[in-house]
């Protein structure tokens, strides 16, 4: 791998993590509020 | 014929690279997705009833999750078509930015999240309606029926009329008249809108083996089935203000733009393709054909709510 692709590499992997890792804060907070509307359901 | 053989280098991924998060997104089919989105919010707001906006929010994310998955999974099982079609060639797989069984189990995680979250959060009669459309369009369009009939965008067409059907249930928690009707309107949309434009792009389908009816049939034949299912597609468009689920807000524009709808497929209907022909009236078909659905929708709901909020009787 050439000094230019390991960069690219490197780019490519962090912005993939950025990505899971907002994707994984949404759904904890999602299924957070989920879990609060729920409960206050009568239903 | 599709099959899930790699028969080209659709999708082998040669580059050593991690594919980038962006092609994963573009496997969910982001432009199919807002027709998506924008029907089952449709579903969700022309509902009786109330959702808590937390509830419907996740209702209309579990649908365009469900929608992307299966939308990977036809990329996956596509991948050697798409690579023999200009219009699909830049696609990840046929790209090779991306390993074919990445899509695979991407297409599979998105759908399976999309029908526990509906289930959960919802209820599971909502749940298995979306399991239902993603083995709808997965599996029955997909990778049985789109190679093998010519009537594949009929059938096909059900898969896409789910999310409004399903955006209702998930508020009222039952399968009444309304919804089905909703599903019909899609489903008798789709075959004008889609084979008008398979009328113009009837060459890329030809090369890969689609039976698309204007390969196999002809074009004749097309038009008159363009005909045949705008025609049907009329009275089912008004049927939610004939059987008094609407008002005349909804049942007006229903009617203006079904006729209009007719009046544009009559010289697609009547009319053959010519030397240097530009397709003039099938591309104006089927750019109005979007716009059809979304103004009718959006008048559903402009509907309901004016009923909901006492404002109409």
């Amino acid at each position: 791998m050439t000094p230019e692709e390991e960069l690219e590499f490197k780019r490519r992997r962090k912005a993939r993590n950025w990505v899971v890792a907002g994707t994984l804060i949404f759904f904890v907070v999602l299924f957070y509020a989920i879990t609060i509307v729920r409960i206050g359901d009568p239903g | 014929m599709a099959t899930s053989a790699p028969q080209t280098n659709a999708g082998t991924g040669t580059t050593t690279l991690p594919t980038e998060w962006r092609d994963f997104f573009t496997l969910t089919k982001p432009r199919v997705m807002t027709l998506v989105i924008f029907t089952a919010i449709c579903g969700v707001l022309a509902a009786p009833g109330s959702i808590h906006p937390v509830l419907g929010f996740t209702a209309i994310l579990a649908i365009s999750m469900g929608a992307g998955g299966s939308a990977a999974l036809n990329h996956w099982w596509e991948a050697d078509l798409d690579a023999g079609m200009k219009r699909t060639m830049n696609r990840p797989l046929p790209g090779g930015r991306m390993r074919r069984e990445d899509a695979r189990d991407f297409g599979i995680f998105l759908s399976g999240v999309s029908v526990v979250l509906m289930g959960v959060a919802i209820g599971w009669l909502a749940a298995s309606l979306l399991l239902g459309a993603i083995i709808y369009y997965a599996v029955i369009y997909t990778m049985w029926l789109k190679p093998r009939t010519p009537q594949n965008i009929v059938i096909g067409g059900g898969a896409g009329a789910f999310p409004p059907l399903i955006g209702w249930v998930a508020v009222t928690g039952e399968i009444t008249a309304m919804p089905i009707l909703l599903f019909a309107i899609i489903f008798f949309w789709t075959p004008p809108h889609f084979w008008a434009l398979a009328l113009f792009v009837q060459s890329d389908y030809a090369k890969v083996g689609i039976p698309m009816l204007p390969v196999v049939a002809g074009e004749k034949p097309t038009r008159r089935q363009i005909m045949f299912y705008t025609l049907l597609l009329a009275p089912v468009a008004i049927a939610p203000w004939a059987i008094g689920g609407t008002s005349w807000i909804y049942g007006s524009v229903a009617v203006v733009l079904s006729a209009l709808f007719v009046v544009l497929a009559m010289p697609v209907f009547t009319r053959m393709r010519a030397e240097t022909d530009a397709m003039t009236p099938e591309k104006r078909l089927f750019k109005y054909s979007i716009v059809y659905l979304f103004v009718l929708f959006a008048a559903l709901v402009a509907d309901r709510v004016a009923a909901y909020q006492g404002l109409i009787a």
